[in-house]
């Protein structure tokens, strides 16, 4: 259980990024977010991690107040962020290295087989096709078991077949523990594909605009009825100048 | 120049037997880029030689190849050339070392934070504007003519380039993969050990390479403040009795111990950098 309590974030150079943001995810579950750019997701995102201090407000998972990374918090970037002196396996590994051994082995045996890359665990990252590394970046962070799993923009850079094979790898990936998913994306489609909620943010100060329920009897088909009803509320939330320019990564 | 010509022709046939893919001769194997490297400097030295022999020019003053290679093997049958060699190669060695062991140790101080780099840094680089070899006389002051000042001098050459090297590695690794060992609380240990250093090494090497060129050119200055062995002596000894035989002779073996020893530091760090894209090894791979 992922608890925001009045978060802000004001930036040394003034910016308010975040403000009085509070919201709860539960357990197992998938939540997306998404807004425009600047809005403050990936700021939203690095508090959660630990990787920066919120200026006001409490984050806490299960409990425990977060002021520094967290091993239950795990989190995957935007770009893979793989480290080219280790092969493919080892970077799977990375976060686990206080494990013993048979076990590391075989969580990374695992998760090389559930990406995909089984059998290819001994080549270097630059081998990598870009879709490729991203799923070893996605195994990496979900091979440390963590409660919670931050992706920002995972599957923004790459394209429209290889991101929705991406999305499959990380329902089986997720599968397996079932973490809590933080997802902040652009894609609205992919938005409403994979997640429970989707919470719509809204810019200067960052902060909420809407939260939507994804009701899972729905038919997770894009164009479905529900689901178009759906994107019209979001984008509705996001403001007449999003609805035009179809949001997206234009924004980038 | 015929025997030159040959030199150069060979390589092409003896690809073709062996059924080398050689896709519109673009791309060169290995020993044949090596043969390619040779070809000038043998080209050359066999024109010079032919020159000499039919009498057009003279080779007084810069001796025919033949002359100088049968120099150096007298060198060699006296014992005198390994005798040179050594008392270069140990200056050499131990001025590399001390270079290093402060360039690094500096480096790593001034790349911890932003404190140490702004209380070192301005100094280091105001010592670095002064010509190495402006400090020659107060060595020879404070440590005397022998080895302790030729090897001081050394290692302030080397020391630099290292330095500058090592901190501009460690400034330049990139924050975001820092950001991943954060995101898996590793402690600073384990941040410099299994981030940072590896990170930094390939600048490292590069900057080590650096440093041991610096090495070579420094112990020559350090042999001509006087040493009664040495490569660098040779060069003086031919200088002052006139046999330029001799002094081309140190400058070839100079080369070649530059050149070997380069070779063996790049040999060395290879299998720590198997894993770097670099455009060279892309080329490997498709040649
Ligand atoms: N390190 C920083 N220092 C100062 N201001 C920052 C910093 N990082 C982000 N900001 C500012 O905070 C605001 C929110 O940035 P953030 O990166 O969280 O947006 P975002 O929603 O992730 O945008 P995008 O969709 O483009 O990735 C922006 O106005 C940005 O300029
Ligand atoms: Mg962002």
């Amino acid at each position: 259980m992922l608890r925001l309590d009045a978060i802000s974030k004001t930036y040394p150079t003034g910016t308010q990024a975040l403000a009085h943001l509070t919201l709860s995810v539960g357990a197992g579950e998938i939540l997306a977010v998404v807004g425009g750019s600047g809005c403050g997701k990936s700021t939203l995102l690095r508090l959660i991690a630990g990787l920066d201090r919120p200026s006001g407000g409490r984050i806490e998972v299960d409990g425990e107040t977060i002021a520094a990374p967290h091993p239950a918090v795990g989190i995957v970037f935007q770009e893979p962020r793989l480290l080219a002196w280790l092969t493919v396996a080892q970077n799977i590994g990375f976060g686990i290295a206080h494990l013993p051994r048979p076990e590391r082995e075989a969580r990374i045996q695992a998760a090389l087989e559930r990406i995909g890359l089984a059998g290819h665990g001994n080549r270097w990252p630059r081998e990598l096709s870009g879709g490729q590394a991203q799923r070893v970046a996605l195994a990496r962070a979900l091979v440390a078991r963590p409660r919670v799993l931050l992706l920002d923009e995972p599957f923004s850079a790459l394209d429209h077949f290889t991101r929705a094979d991406l999305q499959q790898h990380l329902i089986a990936l997720w599968e397996d523990t079932r973490p809590t998913l933080v997802l902040v994306t652009h894609d609205i489609d992919e938005a409403l594909a994979l997640a429970d909620r989707v919470v719509v943010m809204q810019p200067h100060p960052g902060r909420i605009g809407a939260i939507l329920t994804v009701n899972p009897e729905y038919p997770r088909a894009p164009g479905s009825p529900e689901i178009e009803a759906l994107k019209r509320q979001i984008l509705n939330v996001l403001g007449p100048a999003r609805s035009h320019a179809a949001l997206p990564a234009a924004a980038e | 120049m015929s025997a030159a010509d040959g030199l150069i022709e060979t390589p092409a046939p003896a690809a073709r037997r062996s059924g080398a893919v050689r896709r519109g001769g673009g791309t060169l194997q290995g020993w044949q880029r090596a043969l390619l490297g040779f070809a000038l400097p043998v080209g050359a030295a066999l024109a010079w030689e032919v020159a000499i022999r039919l009498g057009i020019a003279q080779g007084r003053l810069l001796p025919a190849p033949s002359t100088i290679i049968s120099t150096l093997a007298d060198l060699a049958r006296n014992g005198d050339l390994a005798l040179h060699i050594r008392a270069t190669l140990a200056r050499v060695a131990a001025g590399f070392a001390l270079g290093v062991a402060a360039g690094t140790l500096l480096g790593a101080l001034a790349g911890a934070s932003g404190l140490t780099r702004a209380l070192l840094d301005p100094t280091l680089q105001g010592l670095r504007a002064i010509p190495s070899i402006a400090w020659v006389p107060l060595f020879i002051l404070w440590l005397g003519i022998f080895e302790a000042s030729k090897v001081t001098l050394i290692a302030v050459g080397v020391a630099f380039p290292v330095y500058l090297g090592t901190l501009g590695a460690i400034l330049s690794v990139d924050r975001k993969i820092i950001e991943v060992g954060r995101s898996f609380r590793l402690t600073r240990l384990q941040l410099s050990c299994r981030i940072l250093l590896p990170a930094v090494l390939p600048h490292y090497i590069v900057a080590l390479r650096s440093g041991l060129g610096l090495g070579w050119m420094f112990v020559v200055a350090a042999e001509f403040m006087g040493a009664s062995e040495g490569l660098g002596y040779l060069l003086v000894d031919g200088q002052q009795l006139g046999k330029p035989a001799q002094i081309v002779a140190a400058i070839v073996v100079f080369a070649i111990l530059g050149k070997l020893t380069d070779a063996l530091l790049v040999a060395a760090s290879a299998p720590l950098l198997r894993w770097e894209d670099t455009a060279q090894r892309a080329a490997q791979a498709e040649g």
